[in-house]
């Protein structure tokens, strides 16, 4: 791993319990400035918890998360946005009743002043951050490969443009952590792969530091640079994509004792 | 795109057939007071037509259902206790502009013989500091109850909305302090005027209080529109479709929903001190749950987070509630029918309701969102609880 004074975010023994079930079992966890890290588990390993911990869905029984220097357990998920930590979901919950532009706008709510008076009034400030965050909506939209269809209501965008639109939303909250929870679950072969290119190039056009789920181990292989591997809420492994490959506790995890011989 | 030329022209004239829709309508709205009496005069419809005082409450009853909106068609939140704020603000106007505190003798900007005890400021300020009032107290009530969602928050609304009627039939007497007069509620309020100009000195009052109405529900109406569009409408409406993912995307939960609140508090807050200065008096049995139903039978007629629709379906049963059904029912009558409906009105609203919900359940004047609701189905179960960390529903379960 990257020199500990460099990591964006830096978990230390966080757990969640829920009722007697243990969803994070004293989880360590760290991720340097500016890489691509993946977290790969079977299911119920406890990853989008984990998740939900980072973003302050919920709040861990113990433990604590610094991002950047900054304790966000305890803090609202709106706050932790205003940080800079942006996400995607796992099965999307886009604003159905929006258009592709306006759930863009509303990722950048946090970064934007206008008012209730000055909205009703259309303070010449207001007119011009709204269509401002309009034109940056539809750059973003392009960015993330929908230059297409802008306002159109998300729920009747087709399936592959809706996470193109969650992407592009999540970026709206100009993030320098983004989360991506299994963001290929049901793409196309070569969906995936204009999909890996794509968090490539945007963690190196904004600076990003980019943590996701997958279950796709061509994707957590091809793209991320350190992979962490989740079981039963605890942490079993981490280290490169090849070590993790080669590391038995893992291959035991995943095919059941004895796979690895 | 050789369709392009073809389509240009024809979204011209239409928004200009909308803009001049809007204008005819706003004639017509201004005039409505010159022009009822030939309106009367007509054949068969004639004896339809409402009066300009039954105009004036209908038109405050739609800008109430207009403030209701914001928090139920915008924000998504199920107010039932609507009636509080009403209240409030009815109470506010007793409160500055009466006899009701007779021990001091407050005088600024009335219309009223200087030497009448009690507090008595300008009424046009008190539209203003009713509505701020208002919102004071919807602030109060919200900061509390806004943190449930759904059926909850409905229930604790609810709740609400018979509180303050109770309080204020039983606060005549707090440790002997009279602050609401009870049951027999306060009045005389005062009169809208300009200096010695008294609306209720006027022979043509109705017709004043009318225009001053038809201002109050524009303004209504250009909030709404402005509130709609902006950075704040958006985030409500995101708030309504999926309050996590709103929460995720760094809208703040309960600041954005108070905000609803505090808006839908201020213009009740206000209309209700102007209804208040109109009937001259700010009385317990008007502040019943009905009537925050009734309100709430306006926004789903016409159409949920729509600000035509809502307009339109408040005009609707504002009329019927104020003189349609009686009027019809004399011409039953007349015609040698013995049913009076206006003893059934609630039984023909939850009619009119049930039929609308099984055949046009986005109302009359849909908002253009929920068209596509109905036709592409939303999933909107949340599958945990951002206040209520660590609730799991079912779904989370299989979550992960």
């Amino acid at each position: 791993m990257a020199a500990p004074a460099d990591n964006l975010l830096v978990a230390t023994q966080v757990r969640k319990e829920f009722g007697g079930l243990v969803a994070s079992n004293d989880i360590d966890f760290a991720i340097p400035r500016g890489s691509i890290v993946a977290l790969i588990g079977p299911n119920g390993a406890g990853k989008t918890t984990f998740f939900n911990q980072i973003t302050g869905v919920y709040v861990p029984t113990s433990g604590s998360i610094m991002f950047d220097g900054v304790e966000v357990v305890g803090k609202p998920p709106h706050a932790i946005v205003e940080l800079g930590i942006g996400r995607t979901f796992q099965n999307i919950r886009l604003f159905a009743q929006m258009t592709a532009v306006e759930n863009v706008q509303v990722g950048m709510h946090c970064r934007l002043r206008g008012g209730i008076f000055g909205s009703i009034l259309h303070t010449p400030r207001v007119k011009r951050e709204e269509r401002e965050s309009r034109e940056r909506a539809r750059e973003l939209l392009t960015y993330c490969g929908l230059p297409r269809r802008h306002e159109e209501y998300a729920g009747t965008l087709p399936y592959g443009d809706q996470r193109r639109l969650e992407a592009a939303r999540a970026l709206a909250t100009d993030p320098k952590l983004l989360l991506l929870d299994e963001p290929t679950a049901g793409m196309n072969p070569q969906e995936t792969a204009d999909f890996t290119d794509f968090v490539r190039r945007a963690r190196d056009d904004k600076g990003l530091t980019v943590l996701l789920i997958e279950h796709d181990m061509k994707v957590v292989m091809g793209v991320s640079e350190h992979v962490t591997v989740l079981e039963y809420g605890a942490k079993i492994a981490e280290g490169s994509p090849a070590e993790i490959q080669a590391n038995e506790r893992v291959i035991e995890a995943y095919l059941g004792k004895g796979a690895a011989a | 795109m050789s369709t392009q030329g073809d389509v240009r022209p024809g979204v011209r004239s239409r928004v200009q057939r909308t803009w001049l829709l809007i204008g005819g309508l706003l004639v017509l709205g201004i005039v409505y007071p010159l022009i009822v009496d030939s309106l009367k005069s007509l054949p068969l419809i004639g004896d339809f037509v409402p009066r300009t005082d039954s105009m004036v409450t209908i038109l405050i009853g739609v800008m109430m259902a207009l403030g209701l909106n914001m928090v139920v068609g915008y924000a998504g939140l199920l107010d039932l206790g609507y009636v509080a704020f009403y209240a409030a603000g009815a109470y506010t106007a007793g409160w500055l502009a009466s006899q009701q505190f007779s021990q001091v003798t407050v005088h600024f900007g009335s219309t009223v013989s200087p030497d009448l005890s009690g507090i008595h400021l300008s009424m046009w300020l008190i539209l203003i500091l009713a509505g701020v009032f208002t919102t004071i107290v919807g602030i109060l009530i919200g900061l509390p109850t806004l943190r449930l969602r759904g059926d909850y928050l409905a229930i604790v609304t609810l709740g609400f909305g018979e509180i303050v009627p109770q309080f204020v039939r039983n606060a005549d007497s707090i440790k002997g302090f009279d602050l609401t007069n009870g049951t027999f509620g306060i009045a005389p309020i005062d009169s809208l005027g300009i200096g010695g100009f008294v609306f209720r000195e006027q022979s043509n009052k109705q017709d004043l209080y009318y225009w001053t109405a038809i201002g109050l529900l524009l303004l209504t109406i250009f909030a709404s529109v402005r509130l709609r569009d902006s950075r704040l409408g958006r985030a409500w409406i995101a708030i309504r479709e999926d309050e996590t993912a709103a929460a995720a995307m760094g809208v703040p939960l309960m600041r954005t929903k108070t905000w609803a609140y505090a808006m839908g508090a201020f213009i009740g807050g206000v209309a209700g001190a102007f209804l208040a200065s109109f009937r001259a008096g700010a009385f317990p049995a008007d502040f019943y749950f009905n009537f925050s139903i009734f309100l709430l039978c306006m926004v789903v007629l016409g159409g949920m987070g729509s600000i035509w629709g809502v307009l339109v379906g408040g005009l609707i049963l504002g009329y019927l509630n104020i003189e349609g059904l009686a009027t019809i029912g004399s011409k039953v009558q007349q015609g040698g029918l013995d049913f009076d409906p206006t003893k059934y009105q609630f039984g023909i609203y939850g009619v009119i309701i049930v039929l609308m919900m099984l055949f046009r359940p986005t109302g009359l004047i849909p908002e253009r969102r929920h068209k596509i609701e109905v036709a592409e189905g939303v999933h909107d179960t949340p599958f945990y609880d951002v206040q209520l960390e660590g609730t799991l529903t079912d779904r989370d379960q299989s979550d992960d």
